[in-house]
């Protein structure tokens, strides 16, 4: 199906398929959201980092006796106090060790060396400058490949005598042997090596929390800016476990507020969180953490910084035969990217993409380095913005060297309809796709034929226009218990629904909205399902107290996984208001028919009773034998991924003396299957598109050798303005997911995967004839320029 | 993000800022718009024992035209500059360059005084003041003087005025008929400092040749300067896209960028020639308008 | 250190406070007064989510001090709905999806009231350059464009029933 169906509800039901005004907005509005800076809790105190200047040094004094002179210091926390603790390290969500302060020596510029605790915020600044510490400079690694070299300084001694090498684990998948040979015997071989560097996802607002230890009752509420507020809760268990702390889990309540913007950027934990659950529960009193944009910046998780070298192969005509890729992953100093166990490089073997071909080999090397930790974020699915890059970028390289247009490569290799579920190379079962008609949609709705037309007669008079494509297939909605997990933890999700007497329904699910809408888009699944009103559902989330056990929102999971749990709920619910309904109507459960909000008796309209009948029935007359109460809980374990995809095409246009990239036009097609709100699934496409084209014209992290971040503020982290960002032009195709109940995939981040590589390939496009095969992002008006000048263009 | 303490006084008049200038000589820092100060106090890159707001001394922020020159109190904003009838009417230089400054929040507060006087090497207002050959005023208690542009920025974020004086005024010469000027700007992003840019004034002749120019580069240096190898090559001559080129190519020359994020010394000296070239069309365009 | 007395204005009401000289304006918003709809989303004065009016001019409080709002009149995204009834810029924020996350959006709404106050019919372009000291991650900014559009029709609308002409645009 490629159009969209008209909505099997009323406008007033709200269920699938309208675009139902956010029920969250009106405090926003307002200013009455309330986010992690707006909690203030009586009593409470302030922690402020004391970070380092060095990205490898050792500490070989902390002095902090200026800074517990300044009045309303309370405190000064270091390394060593910690040790005493063991909580000095504690594991990442990647099962790697991090520190929360260094006893000895500093890994990454910017890392937390020592905590200040204050009466007030500008008290714990003053405190911060004042705490001296001298160091004694290590030699810096900031290049990867440097870090693997014989005899580069070990970074990581602490990882035991077998392992005193600077990389982190090695990973694979596909077939070596057989894609080796089929790039051997291919008519054409293309390699090119394919770098993407560190960018920040950079939400407006940072990251921050209130540690609220009560010694009384021996309970530790911890509200905190978290995309997956359960993990948390049991890792700090865990590690309060570790370091023998009575802070037990059913003790611990992590309490989500307004979060604004996550991004993958909130899912770490951070060192300023453990130093603000320690310091209150060393003191007693309420610890507040909000950090500042440019320790943001500077040492929150980063995303991608994949070196690439990737191969493909085909046939003369353009038919892919072979993929393959190596990969260095610079992950700084210790790996703390949140993938699946199983899964160190995220799903990057998802790089063989739309096409259709036999054999691949993906290789990935972790790396250690003098930079912070991280790695997935950014809106990239587990790297697949990488995998997707890498696999658009050889594509059009291929097919702009065999002299073929680039639509058509793409469409004579696409997986047909007709092929799914498709299993790829290297593994993975694409459930649904139909990829011509996407690029075609797209094709028609920028009018390919004429911009190729266009661009010809552009060529002529020396003006350079380019055309990029990418034709990507996302993969998310992790996942399938069977290869799933992070630290052990499934990666189900949940919901639990309970009607109450007058007809209103309370929903609690597992995933953390952080901007998606999920107050509504989550109360139109069970609108969907139960035919009450969007505006008579209640949707919560993100305190563990209530909410069932979910793994939050990242690497767009939640429609996938929480949004089956509340279908397969709310289908409980449905089953159990059919029995109420017969007792109520004195019928048989097979000769009741089903409309969203009631049951009618077949073949007599008139004996209907609704779904609020129903509800008040459940408390007030339930057939005997039956539970009273209506509710249902599902933990949803998703039998498969789902795989949005779309087709992108951007037009260009480059100045000719300055080198910058104006991009002209951007159309996009979409297909997440079967769509619960438009309007909020166009605001994802347009904040992904967006974010697709910061890091391919702005964006960048930079460090110099000595390992200083170059772009640690706003004024050189380039994050667009409305008047970077042309107007996007969005459509969609309808394809559902069999296997989803609802037949719905996720979306949030499909246009962050798709966007740069159709920037890119068109701005090689405009500039192939000059001899450009690839320019890594972002694309900056020097680079172009450079091009440029050795061509003799101005 | 949270300043260090000091000392905050708002004197009634510039007298009385006069003498606290002299009183606190070295500790003392005056405050205007705020747009250029605040930011490095609140990262510590300035720790002023003294912030003295100048809020309250008023007769700085007139703009007006006498005889000889366009007159603008360094209290006046960026947008009141924009917004002046005197300006939109016969100096689209002024608003070519108070378009690009920041954004528009930036210029609502923050005025020309407080941004020349911090002379951010990358910084907008200088390149216009030294195309333009202005002169600015500065008080102290002994009295007045007035500062050639191309003696005022002397080095990174260092300029002429000293610690007690006030900057008070900016003194535009009047435009001629057969003048005209313009300012362009490389920026990376909409609201940074410039990459690169250039403003160009071009006085015509009655036989249409260039009888007078002024280049102002901004952003390839260690200060703001005046590109006179460029003004050179076009003085007495027709203009031509050519002799453009040729006077872009001086001013590239003349320029000693430093390479940094904003790009490699290569890149940013042929910016200079080439924000050089579009900025001489538009102020010939304007200047031949306005015969 | 010696504070400072200071009367500041702010959505009407006047408020008097000994500050340090150095209390950046939108701390005395959020953590003096309690008006917690101004955001801070940066430390370099580049993203706007702290943008109020002052004097009906549109300003960034983290980049003032408090003592130089001493004696002026502020508003705040708290004082731009009439009781129940919103203004019409919060309305089309929410009509056209303006928002997602919301913490942009109060800055973004203010600095959208002075932009269309300046200029009641702007265009597209107009636009997308008055909003550019407002950072937005969420939106990718289309929709922020269609509701202050929106916003400028039905205000342009209200003015013309008021005065019974249209609207000049500027």
């Amino acid at each position: 199906m490629t159009t969209e169906a008209e909505p099997r509800t009323s406008a007033e039901i709200g269920g699938m398929g309208h675009s139902v005004k956010r029920k969250e907005d009106p405090r926003f509005i307002r200013g009455q959201g309330e986010y992690i800076d707006d909690v203030n809790l009586p009593g409470q105190l302030w922690l402020d980092i004391v970070r380092s200047p060095y990205a490898h040094a050792k500490i070989k004094s902390i002095d902090a006796s200026e800074a517990l002179k300044i009045p309303g210091v309370a405190a000064v926390i270091t390394g060593k106090d910690l040790e005493g603790y063991k909580l000095h390290w504690m594991p990442t969500l990647a099962g790697d060790m991090q520190m929360v302060l260094p006893v000895d020596t500093v890994m990454y510029q910017s890392q937390e060396v020592a905590a200040v605790i204050a009466t007030s915020r500008y008290v714990a600044a003053d405190g911060v400058a004042a705490v001296l510490v001298d160091y004694e400079p290590l030699p810096v690694i900031v290049d990867p490949h440097k870090a693997l070299e014989d005899g580069a300084f070990v970074l990581r001694p602490d990882r035991g005598p077998d392992k005193q090498t600077n990389r982190i684990w090695h990973w694979e998948s596909g077939d070596r042997e057989a894609t080796d040979a089929d790039l051997a015997a291919a008519d054409v071989h293309i390699k090119q090596d394919i770098y993407i560097p560190r960018i920040h996802v950079a939400s407006i607002e940072t990251c921050g929390c209130v540690a609220d230890w009560d010694p009384v009752r021996q309970q530790l509420t911890l509200h905190m800016t978290s995309q997956a507020p359960h993990a948390i809760r049991t890792v700090l268990a865990l590690v309060a476990g570790g370091a023998g702390l009575p802070i037990y889990e059913h003790n611990i309540r992590v309490k989500t507020h307004d979060i604004g913007g996550g991004f993958g950027g909130k899912v770490p934990v951070y060192p300023g969180y453990v130093l603000a659950v320690a310091a209150s529960f060393l003191i007693g009193k309420p610890v507040k953490w909000i950090e500042d944009r440019s320790e943001n910046l500077q040492a929150d998780s980063f995303a991608r910084d994949y070196h690439m070298k990737v191969e493909i192969g085909a046939t003369k005509d353009g038919k892919i035969t072979s993929l393959k890729a190596k990969t260095i992953a610079d992950h700084g100093y210790t790996d703390a990217a949140a993938d699946p166990s199983k899964y160190p490089a995220g799903l990057f073997n998802v790089i063989t993409g739309s096409y259709d071909f036999p054999n691949a080999f993906v290789e990935v090397d972790g790396v250690y380095t003098n930079k912070p930790p991280g790695g997935v974020a950014y809106r990239c699915s587990f790297r697949v913005t990488e995998a997707v890059h890498a696999v658009e970028r050889v594509v059009d390289i291929l097919a702009h060297q065999i002299g073929k247009d680039p639509a058509q490569l793409r469409m004579e290799n696409f997986i047909q309809p007709e092929q799914f579920p498709y299993k790829t190379p290297t593994g993975w079962s694409y459930d649904s796709g139909n990829y011509p008609a996407a690029l075609q949609k797209a094709m028609d709705m920028i009018d390919y034929a004429g911009l190729r037309k266009e661009q010809a007669e552009k060529r002529a008079r020396g003006e350079l226009m380019g055309i990029g494509i990418s034709s990507f297939t996302e993969i998310v909605g992790a996942g399938p218990s069977h290869d799933f997990d992070i630290l052990g933890i499934k990666m189900f999700d949940s919901c639990e629904i309970r009607v109450h007497p007058t007809g209103k329904v309370l929903a609690r699910i597992g995933v953390q909205s952080q901007g998606q809408g999920h107050e509504t888009t989550f109360a139109q699944i069970i609108a969907e399902e139960l035919g009450f009103p969007v505006a008579d559902i209640k949707i919560e989330y993100g305190d563990t107290d209530t909410a069932p056990y979910g793994l939050g929102t990242y690497a767009s999971r939640s429609t996938p996984v929480a949004g089956a749990a509340t279908a397969v709920a709310a289908r409980k619910i449905q089953a159990k208001a059919r029995t109420l309904a017969a007792h109520l109507l004195e019928a048989s459960e097979d000769d009741l028919e089903w409309e969203p909000g009631k049951f009618s008796v077949k073949g007599s309209p008139d004996r209907f009773k609704t779904i609020q009948e129903i509800a008040f029935a459940a408390y007030t007359n339930h057939p005997e034998g039956m539970e009273a109460g209506l509710e249902a809980v599902d933990y949803y374990d998703p039998p498969n991924l789902t795989f949005p995809f779309g087709s992108y095409i951007c037009v260009v246009d480059i100045d000719k003396g300055t080198g910058r990239v104006n991009v002209r036009r951007f159309v996009a097609i979409d297909d997440c299957g079967n769509i619960i709100n438009p309007m909020i699934v166009d605001g994802q496409i347009h904040g992904g598109l967006t974010m697709g084209l910061a890091p391919s014209l702005y964006e960048e992290i930079t460090y110099d050798e000595l390992g200083n971040n170059l772009a640690g503020t706003f004024l050189d982290y380039l994050v667009p303005t409305a008047v970077e960002v042309p107007n996007w032009e969005t459509g969609k195709t309808i394809t559902p997911s069999p296997h989803h109940p609802i037949g719905a995939k996720g979306v949030g981040e499909s246009a962050t995967v798709g966007a740069p590589p159709a920037i890119a390939n068109a701005v090689v496009d405009a500039l192939w004839h000059l001899g450009v095969r690839n320019i890594d992002i972002p694309i900056t008006p020097q680079k172009v320029w450079a091009i440029l000048h050795e061509n003799g263009i101005s | 993000m949270i300043p260090a303490q000091f000392d905050y006084v708002r004197p009634g008049d510039l007298d009385e800022t006069l003498r606290i200038l002299k009183d606190r000589e070295g500790e003392a820092k005056l405050l205007s718009g705020g747009y250029s100060l605040i930011p490095l106090i609140k990262l510590r890159l300035a720790q002023p024992g003294l912030l003295v707001d100048l809020r309250d001394v008023s007769g700085l922020d007139g703009i007006t035209e006498t005889d000889d020159y366009l007159s603008i109190g360094a209290k006046a904003t960026h947008r009141q500059i924009h917004d002046a009838t005197v300006v939109a009417d016969r100096y689209p230089l002024l608003q070519d360059v108070t378009d690009v400054i920041g954004d528009p929040q930036v210029r609502n507060w923050g005025t020309i005084g407080g941004s020349v006087a911090h002379a951010d090497p990358a910084s907008d207002w200088p390149a216009v003041l030294l195309a333009t050959s202005a002169t600015l005023v500065c008080r102290s208690q002994t009295g007045e003087r007035t500062i050639a542009a191309r003696d005022f920025f002397i080095d990174t974020f260092q300029t002429a005025i000293e610690p007690t004086e006030v900057l008070t005024e900016i003194r535009i010469q009047r435009r001629p008929r057969g003048a005209g000027a313009a300012y362009e700007k490389l920026e990376r992003k909409v609201g940074d400092f410039a990459t690169v840019a250039a403003a160009a004034m071009v006085g015509l002749g009655a036989d249409g040749r260039i009888a007078r120019a002024g280049i102002g580069l901004t952003g390839v240096a260690e200060a703001p300067f005046a590109a006179t190898d460029a003004e050179a090559v076009l003085t007495g001559n027709a203009p031509s896209d050519e002799l453009f080129r040729r006077a872009g190519a001086a001013a590239g020359a003349q320029s000693r960028p430093f390479g940094d994020v904003r790009g490699p010394v290569e890149y940013k000296r042929a910016m200079a020639a080439e924000m050089t070239l579009r900025a001489l069309h538009r102020a010939t365009k304007r200047a031949q308008a306005y015969a | 250190m010696t504070t400072q007395h200071i009367s500041v204005t702010v959505n009407g009401e006047t408020h008097e406070a000994d500050v340090e000289p150095r209390l950046l304006l939108v701390h005395l918003l959020r953590d003096t007064l309690g008006l917690t709809g101004t955001h801070v989303g940066c430390d370099t004065s580049h993203c706007g989510a702290c943008t109020v009016h002052i004097d009906g001019a549109s300003a960034k409080s983290c980049t003032m001090l408090a003592v130089q709002a001493d004696g002026r009149q502020i508003k705040t995204i708290e004082g731009m709905a009439d009781g129940a009834t919103l203004h019409p810029l919060q309305q089309a924020f929410w009509d056209q999806h303006g928002l997602q996350c919301g913490f942009c959006t109060p800055g973004m709404i203010m600095q959208s009231a002075t932009l269309l106050a300046d200029n009641a019919d702007p265009t597209e372009q107009e636009i997308r350059e008055g909003i550019s000291g407002n950072l937005c991650r969420c939106t990718g900014y289309v929709n922020i464009v269609k509701a202050i559009q929106q916003a400028a029709t039905e205000m342009a609308a209200a003015a013309e029933t008021q005065t019974g002409s249209p609207v000049a645009a500027s």
